[in-house]
């Protein structure tokens, strides 16, 4: 098993016809994603790729039985695609535009409210389930077949521990890229519901940020609901402080959002946390030998 | 996006929330005529972007137009040093001249998108002024919270709940409803990321106005709100930032260090000045070079450097995905074409095309520190640094 994305995942892509979209279906074609179709308003009727395009998110849904979007839409435009595949009922939808306006996604997250569709992202490398489908931009060959469930807030970061991890012969169950934005569509306690009851999740590695509050939720989560070993890393201990948001920012999250606070928080619901972002793997592997 | 206060006055007046009578001058002849045409008590505001300016001096009395133009000229042309700046401070190129007013309370009332609830909220206290935090930390019932529905929008039982947190009372309640709501289409109208009136004050006879104020701007909305963008004051910028971005490199800070860091995606860039501690040194910044697939941002990251004198060593971590480490290389050995490198270079590849990329900089004949891995990077970076300083 796996979450999320499988061998039974068909995928469709908004905004298959522009560059980054054309390029990344390709690379997830050739790691063996059933890419079912493709959505270009005004370009419906076209083969791309070898891909049905459709004008609607409906349209292509209806034909071709797509289960899961992946969107490329420009900022501009993404929170339309992103409502339009909430609107016909799209389970799983994987934004990775970077850059989308926040009050634009207020109203995403406003809209999501009574729907049953999932959101990854925006702003995120996507979902990996290595040796099944990777619905995303990530590097394919990095990745191999286990059973460590990876969330992380990072995109190349997250490239990075899971070739750590890869190199350790530790494989994955699924990489899911929840993105770097402050109002993400499914938070780091929403992916670990998910590994929680995976069969063939053992373990989870969680890579946090500074800012915000979600590790300190995630914290308090793991503390009640899950049972399966986490490992963490947060990144941005050295992270200049200046940046700050008036005294609202601080008012709401305290010193929440300092990396040394969320460490503590993890830390203290048993998460083992790695000295160093260049460690994840090691930890994980000394983790999963006194299981 | 930050702006000046006298902007965000503007703006606020716009939607018919009450500020102060005033102007702003960028002389003191012109604080001085302000002043007269006010023909009363003043105020004179340095306009800077960091808080904490009433602290540091920069804000200043004047009980005639004499004064107010000898306070003026204290004020334009120097550097504001406050808790928020750092030791080189930031210009003063302009002072709020406003008429000055009998406070008999100072209110708290903000905005911003709460991360938790994925809602607009707006907070109001009773207890505003600079201690505002502290009263938040140590009696947080003096806070009150209305989470906004966005389909809805503001409603005027919200504002009353907030107007009676903070003890305002008759009329009040009601000119506190209507302010609020303005203040909330405000927010939503221009994409704001926080609006703070800090101290929203209640008058000697009673009216409220909004004594300070601090608006802050979504980066990515700015594209639909040119008149905002036109607001942007570079001065009140870091230099190297301005220049980074200008170059193209949007995710530039400035920090303390000596090691320059060119790396591939933020949480990366971060962990990467993270490990740098680790191994005993520190970065002189962090860069995210982003996505696009273009050498000239990888040569311009260079210049960054070369425009450095802190550098001492430098160390580009590229964690191949969308980028692609072909793509930077050419990039780095364009940089040593185009200008002479003075620090050490320590470089770090993986992902996508890495095989072409190692190819390219070999065959480029320039001299580099090779790392195998992450923790390898920073711990050459770090060792190439001190290996200059001695």
């Amino acid at each position: 098993m796996s979450i999320l994305v499988d061998k039974n995942t068909r995928l469709l892509v908004q905004g298959i016809t522009g560059s980054e979209g054309s390029f990344h279906t390709q690379r997830c074609m050739e790691y063996g994603t059933k890419v079912v179709a493709g959505v270009t308003p005004g370009r419906g009727g076209i083969q791309h790729l070898g891909v049905p395009v459709f004008n609607s998110v409906e349209k292509a849904m209806a034909e071709t039985g797509a289960n899961a979007s992946l969107m490329f839409v420009p900022p501009a435009f993404a929170a339309d695609g992103i409502l339009e595949a909430i609107a016909d009922g799209m389970p799983l939808v994987i934004c990775i535009t970077e850059g989308i306006p926040v009050l634009d996604i207020v109203k995403v997250h406003h809209y999501l409210r009574e729907k049953a569709t999932r959101l990854i992202g925006p702003n995120c490398p996507g979902v990996m389930s290595p040796g099944k489908c990777k619905a995303g931009i990530m590097v394919g060959d990095i990745h191999l077949p286990g059973n460590v469930g990876v969330v992380s807030r990072s995109g190349t970061l997250t490239y990075d521990a899971v070739s750590q991890l890869t190199n350790l012969g530790i494989g994955q169950s699924t990489c899911v890229g929840i993105g770097g934005d402050a109002l993400p569509g499914s938070t780091f306690v929403d992916i670990l519901k998910l590994f929680q009851v995976d069969q063939d999740t053992k373990a989870v590695v969680l890579i946090g940020e500074i800012g915000g509050t979600m590790e300190q939720e995630a914290a308090e989560f793991i503390n009640h609901e899950v049972t399966k070993p986490v490992i963490a890393f947060i990144a941005g201990s050295t992270a200049p402080s200046g940046k700050r948001m008036g005294h609202a920012g601080a008012i709401i999250t305290g010193n929440a959002g300092k990396a040394s606070e969320k460490m503590k928080a993890l830390s203290q619901a048993g998460v083992i946390i790695a000295p160093n972002p260049a460690e994840i793997g090691l930890t994980t592997k000394k983790v999963l030998e006194s299981l | 996006m930050k702006i000046h206060e006298y902007q965000a006055k503007t703006l606020l007046a716009q939607y018919d929330i009450p500020v102060l009578r005033g102007k702003v001058a960028s002389t003191p002849a012109e604080a001085r005529e302000i002043a007269t045409n006010i023909n009363s008590k003043v105020v004179i505001k340095a306009q800077v972007y960091a808080g904490g300016r009433g602290k540091a001096g920069g804000i200043k009395t004047a009980n005639s137009s004499e004064e107010a133009e000898k306070a003026a000229s204290q004020l334009i042309g120097t550097r504001l040093v406050t808790h928020q700046t750092g030791s080189e401070g930031v210009p003063v190129s302009r002072v709020l001249v406003e008429e000055a007013s009998k406070v008999a309370r100072e209110l708290y009332l903000s905005i911003l998108v709460d991360g938790t609830s994925r809602l607009p909220l707006m907070m109001a206290s009773e207890a505003g002024g600079v201690e505002i935090e502290e009263v938040a930390e140590s009696t947080p019932e003096k806070i009150f919270k209305s989470y906004i529905d966005p389909a809805v929008g503001f409603q005027p039982f919200q504002g009353r709940r907030l107007a009676y947190g903070m003890n305002l009372e008759g009329g009040q309640v009601g000119e506190a409803t209507r302010l609020m709501t303005s203040l909330y289409n405000l927010f939503m109208d221009k994409d704001c990321s926080l609006v703070e009136i800090n101290p929203l004050a209640v008058t000697a006879d009673g009216k409220l106005l909004a004594l300070d104020a601090k608006l802050n701007f979504d980066d990515n909305a700015l594209y639909r709100h040119k008149d905002i963008q036109e607001l942007q004051d570079k001065e009140q910028e870091d230099p190297l930032e301005v220049q980074a971005r200008d170059w193209g490199i949007n995710n530039y800070v400035k920090m303390d260090g000596d090691i320059g860091c060119m790396v591939n995606g933020a949480g990366l860039a971060m962990a990467v000045n993270d490990l740098i501690q680790y191994c005993g040194g520190r970065a002189a910044n962090f860069l995210d070079i982003g996505t696009l697939n273009n050498p000239e941002r990888v040569v311009n990251s260079f210049k960054m450097f070369v425009a450095d004198p802190r550098i001492k060593a430098v160390l580009v971590n590229i964690f191949g995905g969308i980028a692609r480490v072909d793509v930077i290389a050419q990039g780095i050995v364009k940089a040593y074409q185009q200008m002479d490198i003075p620090f050490p270079l320590v470089i770090r590849l993986a992902g996508t095309n890495l095989k072409e990329g190692r190819r390219i900089l070999a065959e480029s004949g320039i001299s580099f520190i090779l790392a195998k891995d992450f923790y390898d990077g920073a711990h050459k970076a770090v060792q190439a640094a001190k290996g200059i300083t001695k």
